[in-house]
């Protein structure tokens, strides 16, 4: 019942709406030729979706699809050039977030928007706290809230902090802030990114639950897996224009990913066994401690031979960012110590003397550290080599070199458009990670150090990063690998470490089971290295 | 009203190349603290304005805000066609040299300094002859033989107000002490009662019990600090005595007012370059006396100030200029 | 300053300052109204008096000389995203600089060289000793700003008022020639820079009497050197990657203290110039307050010009018209006094700078529709 919609334009909706009718009750929500335009961008062209109430309906798509900008209409933080939003048939207008929640629509932001130093119970009743006097309020919240974790599972402690709960908690409030205002249709964006394996199970067993207790849910996620795990149907989209819908029981992620990129796509990285050399990175009993003196990496010690790619797995904020910034010499370490190329890395090696010895850097941050928004594609395909002679002698910086260089790297790394001069914030975020990797593989190291090559990136990009991470450990590199994503760490590294606390929870070959690494991930091992 | 701007434009390259036989009339630039000081450039201003009712004509005035400023203001009136450009203080002096060597066909006259120049009026009064009167009235008011003497800012021009006042005490009774001070070093002087104020107390409570303020617009501190404690005050370069009638015992007024217009009135017809020192003997400075003030000022006192007065017009008794030597003769 | 635009380019940088400056006018002219005056004769005398005469474009330049250093001043210090408040102290202090060896040096080279020698000898070590000294009294915030995390514009404020102190304490006290009745000191002759007028009399020729000297010039450099500076070399390119995005600087192996510093040393030297324009200049002797809040207005001219070269050098020329025409203003209609003349300029200050985006979803909605 696949419909590869692209060519048949407004057929989708014809199509898709009659599906609804066809289960005999009205959709919960219709967006009928939605089309909305950021100056030469179109965002969104001509959209029609309908959603059955009751269901989990995905919306999958590349970055920049026009998935995000869709549902901020829905949810009024933008409005659309044409078209209309039907909720149970009436249709709406809806000019501001405070007009969705009026109408029963909830969003949980990719992002979260909580106030961190509240307790959760001040959380959920911000904007609804009815009154001068919040004590009232308060009360009822917490009865509300209690009412709410008995039926979806959804317990939080209501006086805890939110700033000191971990990540899925936080999560959890920002469900139930939804579900306290009265939403009947919850939108969540991106909703797994911060979640273990098992968190994000979790989650998605609360969904089943409000979807059985008769919730509208929509799930936008670019991973395909979670698509089949849990949604009733899916819209596929691209370039701003819905392409597919399917019934999730009748597709599978080859025929997703196909209609997501437009062509086939190989989500397995052909590679042989690796060969491994000297030992390039020797990590000794490295402990680095913040400035509450709490260990944030806690005595790690490991090694990155040559011709190897090393991963290190783990939920986000573990200590595997503060491990990569006192390997790279961003930050100084407590004790312990780091021996690049048989030479111990001083406090007197700053960034840039490491750079030069041959350790290159893909940093986990595209935004904040990779490269710089506001500058050119050329200016950021320079960041920290910067004093290369070859860019001009002295003081000077040679505009046509670097130019030169970065149309050079934009070629071998098919970074579209190919274009210096434009500004960095204007690619996508696979064509800002390509400027990065030819830039960092450009510098021809001897380690590469790799935080989370694909976040934020599409498919087609994703495949071509993962091989050019193979290629270089064929030419005998070596390659230390940082990923949230377990099946990149999985299809990409020839031994995998896992962190959790701070500390490395044990090492595992990659055909390692995934529920193994998935336990060390949460905090739960036989040994600890 | 481009054909207005056209013709502005057309008017003003004129003048730029023209002299100016026939001018726009005098002008006026003063100095900081600005036209309603109370005292020195209020002075100035008044003289003006008594001008400006007998004669109807109006004048260009000026108060520059910076130190930066007084050249520009005098180069712009002279730019204009302004004719005679009047400025207030010697703080003026050098932008008034270098304006009027480029425009000698335009007559300046300086209050309080001297510019040797051919169009040039300099104005200059023999300060120490009125501080010297009323010193000795000081001296005569006061009880404690203790007198005080706040200046504005540290400059020779101030030290020859102290100077003759000084004289005029010791002249009265040779014992008497006399409490100097000044408010501070720069054109911010002329402009902080507060500070006066303040100084004042300080002479007091060492004894003072008449002061004498020589400080532009900050003297109204030392005014209203000697009208509070019910003591007495001296005024300066205007008539103060109705700031606080019964306070201030009189005040040594400097007739700049009197100056400006002369100059005014004179205009470029009339004009007189060179030093025109003003004394008692020609009206430049006096002391002041009227209603205010009467009750304060015993006959005895009078007959002997007017005695003091006729001899020093008469060259009989000869005050000494602090700027003569940069020296005073007395403490 | 981000380009946060998808207007087209010629609406960003044309019509919007156009407009903003259209009712800035309007709005002042509702001033002069209010005092009772005729609007439409004040602004003929605002823009005609310095518009339409060779004397007031002169004048035009010579206050565009200064706001184009403090311009760039402030414009420096933005790019490696410092806010640096304290042009006018170190415009003020760098006074010092400029005096000091034309005080002293200038006779000594005087007597043993020829004058055509002497005095450009002596000028340039007055340039040098200006930026130096404006460019310390910059660092000092700079250092406090690196080392110590005090923010750069408390930091820099605070420096504005210890500036004014010191140069009071200073002219008064060290460079006052005793028995000098005015607090400045003495003309100094041995390092003289000609206005316009003097010069084109060497030549025979009459032209109006003007503050201008030929310093426009090297304002004009230093625009150019500036731009040079920030895009055509590392150093430039590290203090913008500083000023963008401190984490990448980091990531990158810069080291943002260093380039504070630096940043902030070359931002006081720029305003540093400005002393030597107008020391040596006009004033040709170190006075009070010379500089004439042109510090602050450098403020503005960079906002305005978009804290870009050229920008800057058109905006400190916007400023130097509103600040000769209200000059004449204040001399041709006396009852608009020199607060009044400031009111507008604050006007235009507003409208131009801080209300500058007020247009903007206006227009965009407008060219939106359009495209």
């Amino acid at each position: 019942m696949a419909r590869v919609a692209g060519i048949f334009g407004g057929g989708v909706f014809i199509l898709s709406h009659l599906t609804a009718l066809n289960r005999g009750m009205t959709p919960a929500i219709e967006l009928i030729n939605i089309d909305k335009r950021f100056g030469a961008v179109h965002a969104n062209n001509n959209v029609s979706i309908a959603i059955a109430a009751g269901t989990i309906h995905g919306i999958i798509g590349e970055n920049g699809a026009g998935k995000s900008t869709l549902m901020s209409i829905l949810f009024g933080f933008y409005q659309a050039d044409k078209g209309e939003c039907r909720l149970r048939g009436k249709p709406e207008k809806i000019k501001s977030s405070t007009d969705a929640i009026a109408l029963g629509i909830g969003m949980v932001h990719q992002h979260f928007m909580l106030v961190e130093p509240f307790t959760v119970l001040e959380n959920i009743i911000l904007g609804a706290e009815g009154g001068a006097l919040i004590g009232p309020a308060l009360d009822k919240a917490r009865a509300a809230l209690k009412h709410l974790a008995d039926e979806y599972e959804l317990d939080v402690d209501p006086d805890a902090i939110v700033g000191e709960l971990p990540v899925g908690l936080q999560q959890r409030v920002e469900i139930l802030k939804a579900l306290y205002k009265g939403a009947e249709v919850l939108i969540l964006d991106e909703p797994t990114g911060v979640l273990t394996p098992a968190e994000a199970d979790h989650l998605f067993r609360i969904l089943k639950q409000l979807r059985d207790q008769g919730k509208t849910i929509i799930l936008i996620t670019h991973k395909l897996r979670e698509i089949m795990a849990i949604t009733d149907r899916v819209s596929v989209m691209r370039r701003g224009e819905v392409v597919a819908e399917f019934d999730t029981s009748k597709t599978n992620v080859g025929e997703l990913a196909e209609a997501m990129v437009g062509r086939r796509v190989l989500l397995r990285v052909e590679k042989t066994r690796a060969k491994p050399g000297n030992v390039v990175l020797d990590v000794r009993h490295l402990t680095w401690r913040d400035k509450k003196n709490i260990a944030r990496v806690d005595d790690v010690s490991f090694n990155v031979r040559k011709g190897e790619i090393v991963g290190i797995a783990g939920v986000s904020g573990n200590g595997q960012s503060e491990l990569l910034d006192v390997i790279t010499g961003i930050a100084k370490a407590s004790s312990g110590e780091v021996i690049f190329k048989d030479q111990p890395v001083g406090i007197k090696d700053s960034p840039a003397e490491l750079r030069k010895r041959g350790l290159a850097h893909v940093p986990e941050d595209r935004h904040h550290r990779g490269l710089i928004s506001t500058f050119t594609a050329a200016e950021s395909a320079i960041l920290g080599y910067q004093s290369n002679p070859a860019l001009g002698k002295g003081f000077r910086l040679n505009r046509d070199a670097v130019v030169a260089q970065s149309l050079k790297q934009m070629q071998e790394f098919d970074v579209r458009p190919a274009d210096p001069h434009l500004k960095s914030a204007k690619f996508s975020g696979g064509n800002q990670q390509k400027i990065i990797l030819a830039r960092e593989i450009g510098s021809n190291p001897d380690l590469l150090i790799v935080g989370q090559p694909t976040r934020g990136v599409d498919i087609g990009a994703i495949e071509f990063i993962h091989r050019r991470l193979i290629e270089l450990r064929d030419q005998g590199k070596a390659i230390l690998l940082v990923s949230v994503e377990l099946d990149e760490i999985r299809s990409l590294s020839d031994r995998i470490l896992v962190m959790f606390a701070g500390r490395v929870m044990g090492e595992r070959p990659p055909s390692a089971d995934e529920r193994e690494l998935g336990l060390l991930m949460a905090g739960v091992g036989k040994e600890a290295a | 009203m481009i054909k207005s701007l056209l013709s502005a434009a057309a008017i003003s390259t004129l003048m730029i190349s023209a002299a100016f036989a026939d001018g726009k009339g005098p002008a006026i630039v003063f100095d900081i603290g600005g036209k309603f000081d109370k005292s020195f450039n209020e002075s100035m201003f008044n003289g003006a304005e008594k001008f400006k009712k007998e004669s109807g004509t109006d004048y260009g005035q000026f108060e520059i805000a910076n130190e930066a400023q007084r050249e520009q203001a005098i180069r712009n009136f002279a730019d204009k066609g302004y004719s005679p450009i009047i400025a207030a203080g010697f703080a003026q002096a050098d932008a008034v040299t270098k304006v009027a060597k480029d425009f000698p066909g335009t007559k300046f006259a300086i209050v309080d300094a001297v510019v040797d120049l051919p169009n040039v009026e300099s104005i200059v009064f023999k300060e120490q002859e009125g501080s010297y009167l009323v010193g000795m009235m000081a001296a005569k008011a006061s009880k404690t033989g203790t007198v005080g003497f706040v200046g504005g800012m540290d400059i020779p021009l101030i030290r020859r107000f102290g100077c003759g006042y000084v004289q005029g005490v010791k002249a009265v009774n040779k014992d008497d002490k006399v409490s100097q001070n000044m408010v501070g070093d720069t054109g911010a002087a002329w402009n902080d009662p507060v500070k006066a104020g303040e100084i004042t107390k300080g002479q007091m409570a060492k004894g003072a019990d008449v002061v004498y303020a020589a400080a532009g617009g900050s003297g109204l501190g030392v005014l209203q600090a000697m009208a509070d404690a019910k003591k007495l005050s001296i005024g300066v370069d205007a008539n103060q005595n109705y700031v606080h009638p019964g306070s201030v015992l009189t005040s040594m007024v400097k007739h700049v007012d009197v100056a400006v217009y002369n100059t005014m009135k004179a205009g470029d017809a009339g004009f007189q370059p060179g030093v025109h020192a003003l004394g008692l003997k020609e009206g430049g400075v006096d002391y002041a006396m009227d209603d205010n003030n009467k009750a304060l000022v015993s006959d005895d006192m009078k007959k002997a100030v007017e005695t003091a007065k006729a001899d020093i017009i008469s060259g009989k008794t000869e005050v000494h200029d602090y700027m003569a030597d940069s020296k005073c003769p007395v403490e | 300053m981000s380009t946060r635009s998808d207007l087209p380019a010629w609406v960003d940088i044309g019509l919007i300052p156009a407009l903003n400056l259209v009712i800035a006018f309007i709005m002042a002219g509702l001033v002069v109204l209010i005092i009772g005056e005729n609007p439409i004769k004040a602004l003929a005398i605002l823009l005609g008096e310095p518009l339409f005469s060779l004397q007031g474009w002169c004048n035009i330049l010579y206050y565009a000389t200064n706001f184009i250093f403090t311009g760039l001043c402030v414009s420096v210090a933005f790019h490696a995203g410092l806010f640096n408040i304290g042009g006018e102290g170190q415009a003020y202090v760098a006074g010092l600089g400029a005096a000091t060896p034309g005080l002293i040096l200038g006779g000594a080279l005087a007597s043993i060289l020829p004058n055509a020698l002497s005095q450009p000898i002596t000028l340039l070590i007055c340039l040098i000793g200006s930026f130096i000294v404006g460019g310390l009294w910059g660092l000092f915030p700079g250092y406090l700003q690196a080392k110590r995390g005090s923010h750069i514009v408390i930091t820099t404020i605070m420096l504005n008022f210890i500036a004014a102190s010191l140069m009071q304490y200073m002219i008064n006290r060290v460079y006052r020639p005793t028995g000098n009745q005015a607090v400045e000191s003495r003309a100094i002759n041995d390092a003289y820079i000609w206005n316009l007028r003097e010069i084109g009399n060497l030549f025979g020729a009459k032209l109006p009497s003007t503050p201008l000297t030929p310093v426009i010039f090297i304002a004009l450099l230093a625009a150019f050197a500036v731009w040079y500076l920030l895009w055509r070399t590392k150093l430039g390119y590290e203090i913008r990657t500083v000023g963008a995005n401190q984490e990448a600087a980091i990531y990158a192996g810069i080291s943002p203290p260093r380039i504070i510093m630096i940043t902030m040393m070359i931002s006081g030297g720029v305003a540093g110039l400005l002393a030597f324009h107008e020391v040596l200049g006009p004033q040709h002797k170190l006075l009070l307050e010379y500089v004439q809040g042109a510090g602050f207005v450098g403020i503005a001219v960079a906002l305005m010009g978009r804290s870009h070269p050229v920008g800057i050098v058109l905006a400190a020329l916007l400023f130097g018209l509103l600040s000769e025409g209200g000059t004449q203003l204040s001399f041709e209609i006396q009852s608009i006094s020199k607060d009044l003349v400031v009111v507008i300029q604050g006007l235009v200050v507003l409208f131009m700078g801080a209300l500058e985006q007020a247009f903007h979803p206006l227009l965009q909605k407008f060219f939106r529709q359009e495209s």
